[in-house]
C-alpha cells in the first residue's frame, strides 16, 4: 500500500486537521507515515499546502515527487489547480470543495476556475460549504472535504471515524458527532457522484 | 520502546529532553520555533523543571546557554539561521572557550526562502568556528542526533552545531525514543579555571586546544556510525548524499539497491578517508547537498583538475534553491515523470495581514501622512508588518534584518533624507531596536520611530514579547523627550486623530516615538476561545 497526497488551501482553513486525521488513521493500520506542513509566513492568507505520504514499506523522502501524487485533496478551488503538476496523470485523483475564499483582487471567474477542473479526467468536486451548513455548521467543510476524499485512500473509513473521535474528544460529543455526520456526507456525495 | 509521531524539530526537542538539559535557549524564528514550543509545552519539562521562556535574542540565548554551560549543565540553544548571525559572536567563542555541560546548537536553514531573508548554510558557521556538525536525514537521526550531540559535547568539550532545513523541521513521522531519559547534571564549574577567560594569553592556548580536537572530530565523523559508505557495482558514478538530500537519492530508487557508490555524509568536518575511498573507485563524482555547495567546493578545489565533481556549481543541480526528489533524479539522468500542466487562470495568492489585523491601520494612518513627502522614507523590519510592502498599502521601503528600521533610518537621515520613518515591532525592538534607538537620541537624529505593538511575536505564532508591559519604559529610559512620545490606538474610528499625531512627529526636528498598541488579532481569538472553554468547564463542574 502507498498513497501520496497534497493537501491545499488557504492559511487558516483547516488543512492540517484534514492531514492529522488522516495520519491518525494510517497509525492504526499500522502504516509508516510523513507529512509535511508549512508554517511560517505563508501561513497568513496565502496557499498553503501538505504533502502526506503513507506505506506500509518505509518512506524516504518528505516531499512527493511531481506527477506522483495519487491524490490532491483541496478546500479551495482555486488553490486545488496550485497542484495539478503534481498528480500522477495515468491514476490521481482531484477533490475539492467548489467553495472559492476571495481574499485577493484578481481571483478569477469561478466558472473558469471550476472549469479547468472538470477538464481533469478524474475528480470530485463539492460544494462543501452547503454540505456542511446541511449538517449543522459551515465550520466542518474540510471534514466534508475529507469525507469525499474518503474512497480514494485506501484506508478503511471506521479508522477514519477513529481517529476523528480521538481528535474531537476534547472539545465534547457534540463535536466529535458533528465531525462524524461531516466526514459520512461527504463520503456519500463523493459515492453517489463518481 | 515509545513512538510518538514528530516534526523534525519536536524529535529534537524530545531527543534533547531526554538528553537530560537543563534549560533551552531561543528565540523564535521560522523554521526553529516548533522545537522550543514543544519543550515549553512537555509534561517531562515541567516535572523535571526544564528552564524553557523565550529569550530576547539569539545573541542572548546563545550567552544564557553558555553560563549554563560554564556552571555544568547541559544547555540546548536553537534559531533560524540568520539568527546565527546575530549570535554570531558567543557562538564563534564558545569553541574557543569549550564547553563544560553538553552545549548544543540548533540552527535550522530555510534554503528556498519560504519565510526567510535568505538562505544562507549554517555549515559554513559550524567551519568557521572549526566545531563539529550534526545533519540529519530524518526525524528519527534528528532524535538520536540530539541525543548523542550532548554526549559528545561533553566527551569533547566543545559545543555541537546541528543543522537542520524547512523540510526536515516541519515534516511529522514516527520516532522511537531508544534508551532511557538521562538526569540531569549536577553543578559543576570548569576544572580549569582560565578556560572562559579570553585573555589573549589564556584564548591562545584555549585556540590552540580547539586546533589539535580538530583530528579527534575527524575521527568520530568516520566512527560514529552517522556517515555511511555502501559499495555499487557500477563505478562511473560515485555519490555523496548530505543530510536530507540522501532521502531524495533513496526515493529515486524504489525497492532497489542504488547501482553506484554512495556516501551518506550527515557528520562534519568531512572525513576525508571517507571520501578518498569513495572518489579514487569512481570516474566522476555526484554531490547533493540541502543549501550552499560546501562539500562540492572542497573536493573541487580552485583549479579543480581533479576528477569531474559535479553538482551545484557544474550545472547538475540549480545552484540555488531547495532540492526535491525532481531534481534530484534529473542530475542521475533518470526519467521524471509529468503531472498535469497547470492551466493558466491560477493566480498567486500572497501571505496578507489578517482581517481586523491592527498594522492596517496603523499603515492606513502612516500612508496618509507619508504622501506629503516624496517616497522611499520608511524603513521597516522582520515581522508580520513587512507584508505592509504588498498592495494594497505599500507602506514601506526596506526590510534587511532585524532592528535594521531605525538604525538604516538614521543613516538615511544623516545623508539628508529627512524626515525619514522606521517602522518596527514591539518583539523585534527589544530584540535589536534598543540599541538603535540610543544611537538616535545620542545623534538627535529627525527620525521618528514607529513601533507597532501587537503585545505578541505574531510571525512565528504568537509567542510571549520581551517588550511586553515594558515598551513605554524602555523608551523613557532611553532617553526621548516624553513630550515626543505617544501612545495610540490603531483602530479605523481613530484615523483622524492618530493621524494628527503621525503628522505633528514626523514633521518634528528629532528623534519621536510613537507607540502604536492593540493585541494581534491571531492572539485575542485564542485569548477569547479558551476564556469560554474554561468557562464552559465551570459551568460545568458547578452543574
Amino acid at each position: 500500500m502507498k498513497k501520496d497526497i497534497i493537501i491545499s488551501g488557504v492559511g487558516g482553513q483547516g488543512i492540517l486537521t484534514i492531514a492529522a486525521t488522516i495520519g491518525t488513521a494510517a497509525l492504526f493500520e499500522g502504516l509508516h507515515l510523513k507529512q509535511s506542513e508549512v508554517h511560517g509566513m505563508a501561513q497568513r492568507g496565502g496557499d498553503v499546502q501538505a504533502h502526506l505520504r503513507l506505506s506500509s514499506d518505509p518512506i524516504s523522502s518528505d516531499l512527493i515527487p511531481e506527477g506522483e501524487a495519487d491524490l490532491v485533496i483541496s478546500v479551495e478551488p482555486l488553490e486545488s489547480l496550485r497542484f495539478v503538476n503534481m498528480l500522477n496523470t495515468e491514476t490521481g485523483w482531484l477533490i475539492t470543495s467548489m467553495n472559492p475564499f476571495r481574499n485577493i483582487t484578481n481571483y478569477p471567474p469561478l466558472e473558469e476556475v471550476l472549469n479547468a477542473i472538470w477538464k481533469l479526467p478524474r475528480y470530485v468536486t463539492i460544494d462543501a460549504d452547503k454540505v456542511a451548513k446541511d449538517q449543522g455548521s459551515v465550520k466542518v467543510a474540510n471534514i466534508i472535504v475529507l469525507g469525499a476524499a474518503s474512497p480514494f485512500l485506501g484506508l478503511q473509513y471506521a479508522n477514519l471515524e477513529k481517529a476523528l473521535e480521538k481528535m474531537f474528544s476534547r472539545k465534547g460529543k457534540e463535536m466529535v458527532m458533528l465531525n462524524l455526520k461531516a466526514l459520512k456526507a461527504g463520503k456519500d456525495y463523493a459515492e453517489k457522484h463518481t | 520502546m515509545e513512538k510518538l509521531l514528530l516534526l523534525g524539530d519536536e524529535a529534537i526537542a524530545q531527543g534533547a529532553l531526554d538528553a537530560g538539559i537543563s534549560g533551552v535557549y531561543a528565540y523564535p524564528g521560522t523554521p526553529s520555533t516548533e522545537i522550543t514550543e514543544y519543550i515549553q509545552n512537555s509534561k517531562q519539562s515541567k516535572e523535571h523543571t526544564v528552564r524553557s521562556l523565550w529569550s530576547t535574542n539569539e545573541k542572548t540565548a546563545m550567552e544564557t546557554a553558555i553560563g549554563m554551560s560554564y556552571a555544568g549543565k547541559r544547555a540546548l540553544v536553537c534559531m533560524k539561521h540568520v539568527g546565527l548571525n546575530v549570535a554570531a559572536d558567543p557562538f564563534i567563542n564558545a569553541s574557543i572557550t569549550g564547553a563544560n555541560g553538553g552545549l548544543v546548537v540548533v540552527s535550522a536553514d530555510d534554503p528556498s526562502m519560504h519565510s526567510s531573508q535568505n538562505e544562507q548554510d549554517s555549515r559554513f558557521y559550524g567551519k568557521f568556528a572549526q566545531i563539529p556538525i550534526l545533519e540529519p536525514s530524518n526525524q528519527q537521526e534528528a532524535y538520536d542526533m540530539t541525543r548523542y550531540a550532548f554526549e559528545f559535547s561533553e566527551k569533547t568539550g566543545m559545543p555541537v552545531l546541528m543543522r537542520v532545513t524547512t523540510r526536515l523541521a516541519h515534516s511529522r513521522s514516527i520516532v522511537s525514543r531508544t534508551g532511557k531519559p538521562v538526569p540531569q547534571n549536577d553543578l559543576r564549574l570548569p576544572s580549569s579555571p582560565k578556560q572562559y577567560i579570553l585573555l589573549p594569553v589564556n584564548a591562545r592556548k584555549q585556540y590552540n586546544s580547539l586546533l589539535q580536537k580538530q583530528v579527534l572530530f575527524e575521527q568520530d565523523a568516520v566512527e560514529s556510525g552517522y556517515n555511511i559508505f555502501t559499495d555499487g557495482k557500477d563505478k562511473k558514478l560515485g555519490i555523496i548524499a548530505c543530510g536530507l538530500a540522501y532521502n531524495y537519492l533513496i526515493e529515486n530508487f524504489p525497492g532497489s539497491e542504488i547501482p553506484y557508490p554512495v556516501l551518506k555524509i550527515s557528520q562534519y568536518p568531512v572525513p576525508t578517508d571517507m571520501v578518498r575511498k569513495l572518489v579514487d573507485q569512481v570516474e566522476e563524482v555526484l554531490v547533493l547537498e540541502e543549501g550552499y555547495p560546501l562539500v562540492e567546493e572542497l573536493l573541487r578545489g580552485l583549479l579543480n583538475e581533479g576528477k569531474k565533481i559535479r553538482g551545484r556549481l557544474d550545472g547538475s543541480l540549480p545552484r540555488a534553491g531547495e532540492l526535491n526528489p525532481k531534481i534530484v533524479a534529473k542530475s542521475l539522468g533518470l526519467k521524471v515523470h509529468k503531472g498535469f500542466d497547470i492551466p493558466d487562470v491560477l493566480v498567486d495568492r500572497p501571505p496578507l495581514l489578517c482581517d481586523g489585523c491592527p498594522h492596517t491601520d496603523s499603515f492606513l494612518g502612516l500612508n496618509e501622512v507619508m504622501e506629503d513627502y516624496s517616497s522611499g522614507r520608511v524603513f521597516s523590519d522582520i515581522g508580520c508588518y513587512t507584508l505592509g510592502a504588498l498592495p494594497p498599502l505599500v507602506a514601506i521601503n526596506t526590510c534587511v534584518d532585524m532592528g535594521a528600521s531605525i538604525t538604516m533610518a538614521i543613516g538615511a537621515a544623516d545623508a539628508g533624507l529627512v524626515p525619514a520613518v522606521a517602522v518596527i515591532g514591539d518583539s523585534t525592538f527589544t530584540h535589536s531596536g534598543i540599541t538603535g534607538l540610543l544611537d538616535a537620541v545620542n545623534n538627535n537624529s529627525p527620525i521618528t520611530v514607529f513601533i507597532l505593538d501587537n503585545s505578541t511575536t505574531a510571525m512565528t505564532g504568537g509567542q510571549h514579547s520581551s517588550a511586553f508591559n515594558r515598551l513605554d519604559d524602555i523608551v523613557r529610559g532611553i532617553g526621548v523627550d516624553p513630550d515626543h512620545i505617544h501612545v495610540i490606538k490603531p483602530l479605523r474610528r481613530l484615523h483622524e486623530e492618530n493621524v494628527e499625531v503621525i503628522r505633528k512627529e514626523v514633521e518634528y526636528n528629532g528623534v519621536s516615538v510613537i507607540i502604536a498598541r492593540r493585541e494581534c488579532v491571531q492572539t485575542l481569538a485564542r485569548r477569547m476561545k479558551l476564556k469560554a472553554l474554561e468557562k464552559k468547564k465551570a459551568q460545568q463542574v458547578s452543574s
